[in-house]
């Protein structure tokens, strides 16, 4: 039986072998010693047809809920524009290979070439490259980054209030690369500046990275931070949604020297966690220090205008361990995807999202508070995402949650807990949320009455 | 291809929206935010409609190369081609709307595409656990390392600081080596191409984490004396870590497990023919042996016991974290099809077609260009240069003028052993027709080498732009749109 993806016939294969002068296709791993050959059965399914796939994913799907989405953290269900999943689908860019052979690559270094445009309009910054894996791992870069930008310093502070996956990913990155790390604990749901700024006068940090909305959802006040960074010779680097950017203040109006972050919010599918978009911006002076590829604007041999990526002595295949980073596939396609949602979006709809997703976020936050369940956690102005104390205990109230199909009520430690809301959630959902919660009161009164739970719960009090 | 000389941001018009969502129903609701928190600065993203939007990306694609539309010789990049049904599968809705934070129990499809997906790479490579956490190869060879050095440390040994690398590997690995705070010494080739087991040996003492290793390596030839090399890295008490990038030889004949290794990582965007996307995403799962599984990084899923229930574990052994959540999860699902499609009989051809397809074109070639290792090769050959040719014409040249012929020109100036190096991959989805077409481009441009370099020299003549200015690029660095008034 033949495959779909085997083009070969008998006779093709009997031409190709007599040709390479081999007299058989096991011939052909002479080379390889007899006792590393593999002669079991490899523990795989047998071959499937299309037919059985559909039926396996249609089936692997099914054991997915489908929920609606009151959660953040580091991943946001914002809306998707058909174009842009279409646009990522043709095959020309699909199926393309790295643009290194400038003259049949023009497609994928233009939308790079503007990708980094948007991303740098976004920051504030000047200057952008071709993308990171994800948020986490680029703060990881980042902070490489102001090492090798600041060239003996030894530390690194990272605020506690950035999501907990990004201190994670960059306490492995530092711990294995030799780099001391102190995470400094937040203070009132926001970034601990006057702490920050102390750690700062042993003049060994190379870098600070904090968040500009943190894991609470509050958007923090960075006021005076980039003078006292600066002033002990690091660099400042801004955790960012860069979505929110276009409504809140930039990494660069804040002063930062590298802006780093987590562009799924820019309409990518939550899609369990990936792919997603990593994007690390900086300012003109350390562009030579980034990591990853970069794409320029130059002309061809008859003078039209072209696009190459450039600056390549930064990079691994030139400089192998000598390199700014050992990154080499990145996240193109993603980046793509974000540049053409940047371009439907435009100004006015990316501020349409963060009005929508901010009204329906403040709308949960007082009806929560209006049923006396939750108290506010910081009282600190927010976005989208915002963290209350919780009376009910957080399991009972995630679980009541659950039953009416919403994720969220995100654990943030003791009794806090989280909640996201974006344009993609209905007022109805809204409702359904606080619904939840005063079922959840209720059934816990009921487990009183009917002594299965003490008299002395706190829900009482 | 043709030429299309516009940017987004030409096309954009005060007050066109590309969008559609719904009006501001909360407009009641006054803005709370801080006027020292808010953005200042305007923002000059492009205002498009949606048909020139697209219309505008559809004309860019146009002027790109794809596996869709031509044969890639690229060496060390397997560039086969993209199942469709791939494609189909890892858009169900099922999978798309699903929050990585939610509660396992809510994901079961998910966390089962993982898991039977690490069980099915580690029955193919005869490794024992695998995660898939880790998005490229280079992230992957970085995890790798990374569990490496913890082995050693969590043993006490804390001197083992330097990682052998052959002069012949791909630069991510020395790169993922200076990251991880290994030291890379490189190990020399013998003439054969192969590692010097002279200079190797003498290397091998108690500082030595281990070494990295392609095999095939970047020659596209086999490391004959691998056993010796394991025997010899263990017995100094480092571990060898395999770089799949050249799996696509051995992917059903032979196991790097069974080849002495502990650690490994997988490009699933070569070997198991994810799409390339232009550069990524890609994924890079890493391997290891019974011993090292405790250190794979977080989150790691596995199938509890008894329940048929999958369940997200954060084991506190591990390396730590190196993702966000569980790696490039669209692209694992990608990888998964493709094994079904495959299945346990047709997975034992794909290397031998694939070393078919290149030592074809390696004997069909080796008249008109140089061969200097001439023995059997495995997915890959790599020549040096033109056999002949008037002037100076470079192996540049030849790359360029393949372009001109309707191929993508091959990888050129590595591995850095020769000074004209192109390495040529063709994978085991070339039909020979194909592969026939480009040995005939290749001869017709050795012609040219001979009666009109200029046409090299000068070459491609046909693609949608000609050779860039790549000096001009690098000295007057351009790279954002600056809006004219």
């Amino acid at each position: 039986m033949g495959f779909a993806y085997f083009p070969h016939t008998d006779e093709d294969i009997r031409a190709m072998l007599d040709k390479a002068g081999a007299v058989s296709l096991d011939s052909l791993y002479s080379d390889v010693p007899e006792d590393v050959l593999f002669k079991g059965e490899f523990d795989i399914p047998d071959a499937m047809t299309e037919m059985e796939i559909r039926r396996r994913f249609a089936d692997l799907s099914s054991k997915n809920r489908k929920l609606k989405i009151f959660c953040g953290a580091g991943a946001y269900d914002h809306y998707s524009p058909a174009a842009a999943l279409s646009m990522i689908s043709r095959p020309e860019f699909l199926t393309s290979y790295t643009p290194y052979q400038a003259e049949v690559s023009q497609g994928t270094l233009r939308y790079i070439f503007e990708f980094q445009t948007m991303m740098s309009m976004l920051t504030g910054m000047d200057c952008s490259n071709a993308s990171m894996y994800d948020g986490p791992t680029s703060a990881a870069e980042a902070m490489l980054m102001a090492m090798s930008c600041t060239r003996k310093k030894k530390r690194i502070l990272l605020s506690g209030t950035l999501l907990p996956q990004v201190l994670q990913v960059v306490e492995t990155y530092m711990g294995f690369h030799g780099v001391g790390l102190d995470v400094i604990p937040g203070k009132d749901g926001e970034s601990d500046l006057a702490s920050i700024c102390r750690e700062l006068r042993s003049e060994d940090v190379a870098g600070v990275l904090v968040p500009g909305i943190n894991r609470y959802g509050i958007i923090e006040d960075l006021s005076g931070l980039a003078d006292a960074v600066h002033d002990a010779k690091a660099l400042l680097a801004v955790y960012s949604d860069p979505s929110s950017l276009a409504v809140i203040r930039t990494p660069g109006e804040w002063g930062a020297d590298l802006a780093c972050g987590e562009a799924q919010s820019l309409g990518i599918p939550l899609n369990a966690g990936g792919p997603y978009l990593g994007f690390l911006c900086c300012r003109q002076e350390f562009v030579r220090k980034l990591p990853g590829r970069i794409a320029g604007e130059t002309v061809d041999a008859d003078g039209k205008k072209a696009y190459v990526l450039t600056l390549q002595a930064r990079e691994q295949h030139i400089r192998r361990e000598k390199a700014t980073s050992n990154i080499c596939s990145n996240q193109s396609l993603m980046a793509l995807y974000v540049t053409v949602y940047l371009s439907l979006m435009g100004p006015q709809g990316l501020r349409r999202v963060n009005d929508l997703s901010y009204g329906g976020a403040h709308s949960l936050h007082s009806r929560l508070l209006e049923t006396g369940l939750f108290t506010d956690a910081f009282g600190k102005p927010f976005l989208k995402e915002f963290t209350l104390r919780s009376r009910l205990p957080v399991d009972r109230l995630q679980k009541s949650l659950l039953d009416k199909g919403i994720f969220g009520a995100l654990s943030c430690g003791e009794d806090l807990v989280s909640f996201c809301v974006t344009e993609n959630r209905t007022e109805e959902e809204i409702e359904q949320v606080v619904d939840a919660a005063l079922f959840c009161h209720l059934d816990i009164c009921r487990d009183i009455v009917n002594d299965k739970l003490s008299p002395d719960h706190e829900i009482l009090r | 291809m043709k030429y299309y000389d516009k940017l987004i941001f030409g096309l954009s018009k005060e007050r066109r929206i590309g969008f559609s969502l719904p009006e501001n129903s909360w407009k009641d609701r006054a803005d709370g935010i801080p006027a020292n928190l808010k953005r200042s600065s305007p923002l000059d993203l492009p205002q498009v409609s949606e048909p020139d939007a697209v219309r505008h990306y559809v004309n860019l694609s146009d002027m790109n190369f794809s596996v869709d539309t031509g044969f890639y010789p690229l060496g060390s990049c397997t560039m086969k081609y993209n199942p469709r049904i791939s494609e189909e599968v890892a858009s169900f809705s099922g999978f798309s709307g699903i929050h990585p934070l939610q509660p396992a129990e809510s994901m079961q499809g998910v966390l089962r595409i993982y898991s039977e997906l690490s069980d099915w790479l580690c029955a193919l490579t005869g490794m024992s656990a695998f995660t898939l956490n880790p998005f490229a190869g280079a992230h992957g060879e970085l995890t790798g390392l990374m569990i490496m050095r913890k082995y050693h440390l969590s043993g006490g040994d804390t001197g083992r600081t330097r990682i052998i690398v052959p002069d012949s590997a791909h630069g991510t690995n020395p790169a993922s080596a200076a990251v991880c705070g290994l030291e890379v010494v490189q190990v020399k080739s013998t003439g054969e191409g192969l590692i010097d087991m002279e200079s190797l040996l003498p290397l091998l003492d108690e500082t030595v984490a281990g070494i990295m290793m392609t095999n095939p390596n970047t020659l596209g030839l086999f490391e004959k004396d691998i056993h010796r090399i394991e025997a010899a890295v263990h017995a100094a008490g480092g571990l060898m870590y395999y770089d799949g990038a050249n799996m696509n030889a051995l992917l059903g004949k032979v196991r790097p497990a069974d080849m002495g290794f502990d650690i490994m990582h997988l490009n699933l965007h070569k070997t198991f023919s994810t799409p390339h996307g232009g550069g990524g995403p890609g994924a890079g799962p890493v391997g290891v042996t019974e011993n090292l599984k405790h250190l794979l990084p977080m989150p790691a899923i596995r199938k509890r016991d008894g329940t048929g229930e999958y369940e997200i574990a954060m084991p506190e052994s591990s390396v730590g974290r190196i993702s966000g959540f569980m790696g490039n999860f669209g692209m694992l699902m990608k990888a998964y099809t493709y094994i079904l499609m495959l299945g346990k009989r047709n997975v034992r051809k794909v290397g031998p077609y694939a070393v078919l397809a290149a030592n074809y074109v390696k004997e069909s070639l080796k008249d008109r260009y140089r061969l200097p290792i001439p023995s059997l090769c495995k997915h890959e050959t790599v020549f040096d240069g033109l056999a002949a040719c008037s002037g100076d014409v470079t192996t540049l040249d030849v790359a360029k003028r393949l372009l001109d012929y309707g191929f993508h020109a091959p990888t050129i100036y590595f591995p850095l052993l020769f000074h004209q190096s192109i390495m040529i991959e063709p994978t085991e989805t070339e039909s020979k027709e194909t592969l026939d077409a480009f040995i005939d481009a290749m001869k017709k441009i050795a012609d040219e080498a001979l009666t009109d370099p200029d046409l090299l020299k000068e070459a491609p003549h046909n693609t949608p732009v000609r050779r860039p200015d790549e000096t001009l690029a690098a000295t007057h660095p351009v790279l954002v749109y600056q809006h004219k008034p």
